[in-house]
């Protein structure tokens, strides 16, 4: 049933996108709300009927994830949420894989936001994956939540030399030196790896600029695909590896899926939504042949 | 005197900031300075909330074009500010994390703030496809390049770049479209980042010399030029 669905809608698309190229060959315009109408198909279609594909990790990517897979156990990483829940759906994939990850790896996990918007994030990633899927984890010992402070760049310029100048308590209000997570943890330089999700001000960026590349403290991250491209400049030696846009969290899933098969059952939205992202993408492409179609047509009229 | 103190206070921390840089043993004064900014930091999200009352109230009480959209920010606002301050409904009391499950605050934040803001930004994918299907036209050179640009960083960023170009030998290999894309990023995305970053940097450098020595004033406001 789910393939005849998806039959129909594929040819549905297509028979569309071949009705915008006979329009676009008579030298017309095709009507702003109809590309609106077939961009919606484009993504419902895929979630609707599951399309998912085969993802092959690219060399920035596995840095990462190597990086996180190699650490010796107990290894202290910081995970930063600094994004809000406009950009959640592209790079929320990342965080929580990451999240995955380290528990998985023994790790010892410190989460904290930059951004007031990633504290409540932040929170709902605890309760979802730390509580529910590593029950044996325990707060304080093996993850730490600190949440939020205000100040961005200079909250950075605080915690490099001192945690507890910045921070006193973790969320729940428990003195950080009575937490035994924090045992010989004075600043940002005691950490082993360095990760910050997000795609805005502060964000990877900052957190490479006012700590990672200043104190040669190992630094990656996952930023949404728009701001991939300005990242690209630090990669590899201030910034060890990126996963850019739901394209990035999709090839880490699928490598933690491989690496680690205990998480073959775990949601994987980044895996999901490439379907999505696939079929808008050669929509789009269409759209802008067809448009230059027009373009040449109607300028070779005039 | 209104316009002196300022000029003083920019030049001392402007010198503190960069001294701290340079000689390791005034490092902490940068760490102090922070420390200020932070506290600084706090105040602006007061500002931000009494300027955001402030708007509002005198569009409602004007009653002017779409004033009833201020009464759903007010109301929202004030509601989500009572649920943070009050910890209202939160299950550990007041001295639990304000974003802790349950709490009125994250029931508001995970069913209304959170789809509503993920909604707005994916509105952005109608926009680009419309905006792309009429701005992108190879009308030159430079055009047709962002466009092939574009083709191939579009199909990259998704498996079928992979299944399309797998056939072309290892030996071409940056022929394929994955390949392609991650050289565009890492090489012409690169070299043009770095220059625009670099000339940024510049760009900062020359005007926070010139803030420092009180040649930039237009940060005082109007009438203090």
């Amino acid at each position: 049933m789910n393939n005849i669905g998806l039959i129909v809608s594929l040819l549905v698309i297509g028979l569309g996108m071949l009705w915008f190229l006979i329009v676009a060959l008579r030298g017309r315009e095709v009507d702003r709300r109809l590309i609106f109408l077939f961009v919606g198909l484009a993504v419902s279609v895929p979630l609707l009927f599951n399309i998912t594909f085969s993802e092959k990790p690219t060399p920035i990517v596995k840095d990462v994830f190597y990086k996180i897979e190699n650490l010796p156990p107990r290894s202290k990483i910081l995970i930063s949420y600094d994004y809000g829940p406009s950009m959640a759906p592209e790079v929320e994939p990342m965080s929580n894989a990451f999240v995955r990850h380290v528990l998985e790896k023994d790790h010892r996990l410190y989460i904290m936001a930059l951004w007031a918007t990633g504290q409540s994030l932040a929170a709902t990633a605890v309760d979802s994956i730390v509580r529910r899927e590593f029950p044996d984890k325990v707060a304080g010992v093996d993850y730490v939540n600190i949440g939020f402070k205000a100040g961005g760049i200079g909250v950075l310029n605080v915690i490099i030399s001192d945690f507890r100048k910045m921070f006193l308590t973790d969320v729940d209000g428990n003195d950080l030196d009575s937490l035994p997570i924090f045992d010989g943890i004075t600043s940002l330089k005691d950490m082993d790896l360095l990760l910050s999700v997000g795609g805005g001000f502060p964000g990877v960026k900052e957190w490479v600029l006012f700590a990672g590349g200043r104190f040669n403290i190992p630094t990656a991250g996952g930023c949404a695909a728009v701001s991939a491209p300005l990242l690209y400049p630090y990669y590899p030696k201030q910034m060890l590896g990126l996963l850019g846009g739901i394209k990035g969290a999709a090839e880490y899933e699928s490598e933690l899926k491989n690496v680690h098969p205990k998480f073959e059952e775990t949601p994987k939205p980044g895996i999901k939504m490439m379907g999505p992202q696939t079929l808008a993408h050669l929509i789009v492409m269409a759209f802008i042949v067809i448009g230059n179609i027009s373009f040449f047509i109607s300028r070779k009229r005039k | 005197m209104k316009r002196q103190v300022p000029l003083i206070i920019t030049f001392i921390v402007g010198v503190v900031l960069i001294v701290s840089v340079f000689f390791p043993r005034v490092e902490g004064w940068n760490e102090d300075f922070s420390i200020f900014f932070d506290i600084i930091a706090v105040f602006a999200y007061f500002l931000g909330g009494g300027n955001l009352i402030r708007v509002h109230l005198d569009k409602v009480n004007k009653k002017k074009r779409d004033w009833g959209f201020s009464i759903v920010t007010l109301f929202g606002f004030l509601l989500m500010l009572a649920a943070g301050l009050f910890k209202l409904w939160n299950p550990g009391g007041f001295t639990a994390d304000v974003a802790a499950t349950g709490s009125l605050f994250q029931l508001m934040y995970d069913w209304i703030f959170n789809p509503l803001g993920a909604t707005m930004y994916a509105l952005l994918a109608f926009y680009v496809a419309s905006a792309s299907y009429r701005a992108f036209r190879a009308k030159n050179r430079d055009a047709t390049i962002l466009l092939i640009a574009s083709f191939v960083i579009l199909l990259g960023r998704t498996p079928l770049g992979v299944y399309a170009t797998s056939w072309i030998p290892e030996s071409f290999s940056l022929l394929q479209i994955p390949n392609l894309a991650i050289w565009i990023m890492t090489s012409p995305n690169l070299a043009g980042q770095r220059a625009i970053m670099i000339g940024i940097a510049l760009g900062v450098v020359s005007m926070s010399l010139r803030l420092i020595l009180g040649v930039e004033r237009t940060h005082l406001g109007a009438g203090n030029e």
